[in-house]
C-alpha cells in the first residue's frame, strides 16, 4: 500500500478511536436540555460550566482528587523505595531463603484483587482501618511486580563497581543508596509510571475499603454518582469523566516515551 | 567466606527485605491463603467480629456454586468476552502494528501516542463516556441513522450488550498490544524480508508466511497478557449495565462482588478462587513463554 495511503487511512482510524474522548469533552459544556436535544448537537450551543462548578461546588471533587492523590503518592513513593530494596538483596546477595522469596514474588505475580479483597476487606476491618487512607494505601504499598522490575535492571549493573566501593569500606546501604540507586533511573521511572497509573485508576478495592464520601477516590466516586440517582445526568457524568481522564492523559503525552519503553519492555501493563 | 561474616550478609540482606515481606505477608499471602480457607467454610458477613468461629463445610460452597445457574451465566459471559475479545483486540492491533511499521519517526511516534491513549484512562471514566455513546438515541445510533440503519438500545439489549461490552474493550486495550507486536515487528530481520521477496512472494503472502510465524512468540505473549486482563472484568458491567439485562454482562469478577454484597463471603470466596484458578493456568503459560524468550 502507498505510504501517503496508510496515512490516510490511519488519520481517519484514529481521529473515530479519539471520538470518544471529544464526544465526553463536548458534552461536559452542554446543559441538561441540550443533552436530552435530538438530534444531538456537536458544539455546545450555550457552553456550560455548571457541569463543573457542581463537581468543585457540592460534589467535592477537591476531596476525591485529593484523596487520589494522596493515595497514589504514598503508593508509588512506597513501591519505588521498598520494591528497590529487596530488588537489590535479590539481584547482588546470598542469603538463605532468597529462592523461596524470589519464588512467592513470582508466584503472585499476577493474583487479581479480586481473589484478596474479601479477606482483605475482613482483616482491615478487625484491625479498625476501614475507611481509613491506611486501608488505601498499605495493600498497595509494595507489589511483585516492582520487585521484578527492579531485580532484572540491578542484576545488569556489574559487580566491580560494587566490589569497588565495598574494598574502599562502603556498608550495604551506602553502595545501595550512593550507586545503585542513582543508576536506576529508567526502571524508577517506569515502575513509578505503572504504579500511579494503576494506583489512580484502581477501583474494587477503594470501592470497598472506602465507606463515606471523605474517602472515596476519582474512580468511585464517579461510579457511584454514575449508579446513584444522577445516573442520567449525563453532563455532570461526563464533567466527572473528564476530571478523571484528563490529569492522567496529561501526564501521560508528558511521559509518553517512558509510558511506552515501560509497555515494550517489560511485557507487562 | 567466614560463617560469622556470612550471617551477618544474611542479616542486612532480610534487612532490606523486610519492609516488603511485611507488607507483601500480611496484605497478599495471607489474603490469599484466607480467601482459599474461606472457600471451605460458611463465613458470612455476620462472622467479621468472630472470624475463627465459623464452621468447615468442605466442598459445600463449591457445589453450590456450580449449581448455581448465575454463576454458569458469569462463566459462560466471561468465557465469551475473553475468547471474542483477544481475536479482535489482537487483529486490530496487528493491523496497527503493521501499518506504523513501514513508517518513518515522528508521524509513527504521533500515531502510537494517539492509539495508546484510551489504555492510560480510568476504565470507570471511560464507561461512563461510552454508555452515553451507546444510548438509543446516543452518537453511536446518530451514525447509524446516517446511513438508514435504526440501532437498538445497547446497553439493554440482551443480545448487544455484551457485544458492546466487548467492542469497548478492545477500544481500550488495543494500545497495549500495538506497542508489544511493533517491538516484535521491528526485531524481525530484514534480510529474510528480502529474501522472500526474491522468491517473488507478495506483501501479504510474506506476512502470513514469514512475519507472523516469526512473531508466534510475541503473539502468544500478547494474548495471554490481555487475557488475564479480560477474564476479570467488572469495572465496565458495574458502571454501564449493572451485570444486566438478564444477566447478559454478568462477570465472574462481578458475581464474585455481588456475592460479597450480599454477605456470602465462603461463596465469594470460592468464586474468586474459580477464577484464580483459570488466571493461573493462563499465567503458567506465559511464564514458561518469558522463559523460553529469554
Amino acid at each position: 500500500m502507498p505510504r501517503r495511503l496508510t496515512y490516510g487511512v490511519l488519520t481517519i482510524g484514529l481521529v473515530a478511536w479519539l471520538l470518544p474522548f471529544v464526544w465526553m469533552a463536548l458534552g461536559s459544556f452542554k446543559n441538561q436540555g441540550e443533552i436530552l436535544r435530538r438530534p444531538p448537537t456537536w458544539w455546545p450551543q450555550t457552553p456550560t460550566g455548571e457541569n463543573y462548578s457542581q463537581w468543585f461546588g457540592p460534589l467535592h471533587f477537591g476531596t476525591f482528587f485529593t484523596n487520589s492523590l494522596v493515595v497514589a503518592g504514598f503508593t508509588v513513593l512506597g513501591n519505588l523505595v521498598f520494591c528497590s530494596m529487596v530488588g537489590y538483596a535479590l539481584a547482588k546477595m546470598d542469603f538463605p531463603g532468597k529462592k523461596l522469596l524470589f519464588g512467592a514474588v513470582m508466584v503472585t505475580l499476577m493474583v487479581p484483587g479480586v481473589v484478596t479483597f474479601v479477606p482483605l476487606f475482613v482483616m482491615v476491618s478487625k484491625m479498625g482501618l476501614l475507611n481509613s487512607y491506611a486501608a488505601l494505601i498499605l495493600p498497595f504499598i509494595t507489589a511483585p511486580l516492582g520487585v521484578f522490575l527492579m531485580r532484572q535492571f540491578i542484576l545488569g549493573i556489574p559487580d566491580a563497581l560494587l566490589e569497588a566501593a565495598r574494598i574502599d569500606g562502603a556498608g550495604e546501604f551506602r553502595i545501595f543508596a550512593r550507586i545503585v540507586m542513582p543508576l536506576c533511573g529508567p526502571p524508577l521511572a517506569t515502575l513509578g509510571i505503572l504504579t500511579f497509573l494503576s494506583s489512580w485508576n484502581n477501583f474494587l478495592w477503594p470501592l470497598v475499603a472506602a465507606q463515606s464520601e471523605d474517602r472515596y477516590t476519582l474512580p468511585v466516586a464517579l461510579s457511584l454518582y454514575s449508579t446513584g440517582q444522577n445516573a442520567t445526568n449525563y453532563g455532570l457524568l461526563l464533567a466527572g469523566s473528564v476530571l478523571v481522564i484528563v490529569p492522567i492523559l496529561l501526564l501521560f503525552l508528558a511521559l509518553q516515551r517512558y509510558f511506552i519503553q515501560g509497555v515494550a519492555t517489560t511485557g507487562l501493563k | 567466606m567466614g560463617a560469622q561474616l556470612r550471617r551477618k550478609q544474611a542479616l542486612i540482606a532480610w534487612g532490606f527485605c523486610l519492609p516488603f515481606v511485611a507488607v507483601f505477608g500480611l496484605f497478599m499471602l495471607v489474603p490469599i491463603l484466607g480467601s482459599f480457607g474461606m472457600s471451605f467454610t460458611d463465613f458470612t458477613a455476620r462472622d467479621i467480629q468472630t472470624p475463627f468461629s465459623v464452621n468447615f463445610t468442605g466442598l459445600q460452597q463449591y457445589t453450590d456454586l456450580f449449581a448455581d445457574a448465575r454463576f454458569r451465566q458469569a462463566m459462560l459471559v466471561t468465557a465469551l468476552f475473553v475468547v471474542i475479545g483477544i481475536p479482535l483486540t489482537m487483529t486490530v492491533a496487528m493491523a496497527l502494528a503493521l501499518a506504523l511499521n513501514s513508517g518513518s519517526g515522528r508521524i509513527v511516534a504521533f500515531f502510537r501516542v494517539g492509539f495508546y491513549a484510551p489504555v492510560v484512562t480510568s476504565i470507570v471514566a471511560i464507561s461512563v463516556v461510552w454508555r452515553y455513546i451507546l444510548q438509543p438515541e446516543g452518537l453511536a445510533n446518530q451514525a447509524l441513522s446516517v446511513v438508514g440503519i435504526s440501532g437498538p438500545d445497547w446497553l439493554n439489549d440482551s443480545t448487544w450488550a455484551l457485544p458492546s461490552l466487548i467492542v469497548m474493550a478492545v477500544w481500550r486495550n488495543v494500545g497495549t498490544l500495538m506497542i508489544i507486536f511493533l517491538a516484535g515487528l521491528q526485531a524481525v530481520p530484514q534480510d529474510v524480508h528480502e529474501a522472500a521477496t526474491m522468491d517473488g512472494a507478495g506483501a501479504f503472502r510474506r506476512l502470513i508466511s514469514v512475519t507472523l510465524p516469526l512473531l508466534r512468540p510475541t503473539l502468544l505473549l500478547g494474548a495471554v497478557l490481555i487475557s488475564v486482563g479480560y477474564l476479570q472484568f467488572f469495572e465496565e458491567a458495574f458502571v454501564m449495565t449493572k451485570g444486566g439485562p438478564l444477566d447478559a454482562t454478568l462477570s465472574v469478577a462481578y458475581y464474585t462482588y455481588q456475592q460479597f454484597g450480599f454477605g456470602e463471603y465462603g461463596l465469594a470466596s470460592a468464586a474468586s478462587y474459580v477464577l484464580f484458578l483459570v488466571i493461573a493456568l493462563v499465567s503458567l503459560v506465559q511464564f514458561r513463554l518469558l522463559r523460553s524468550q529469554d
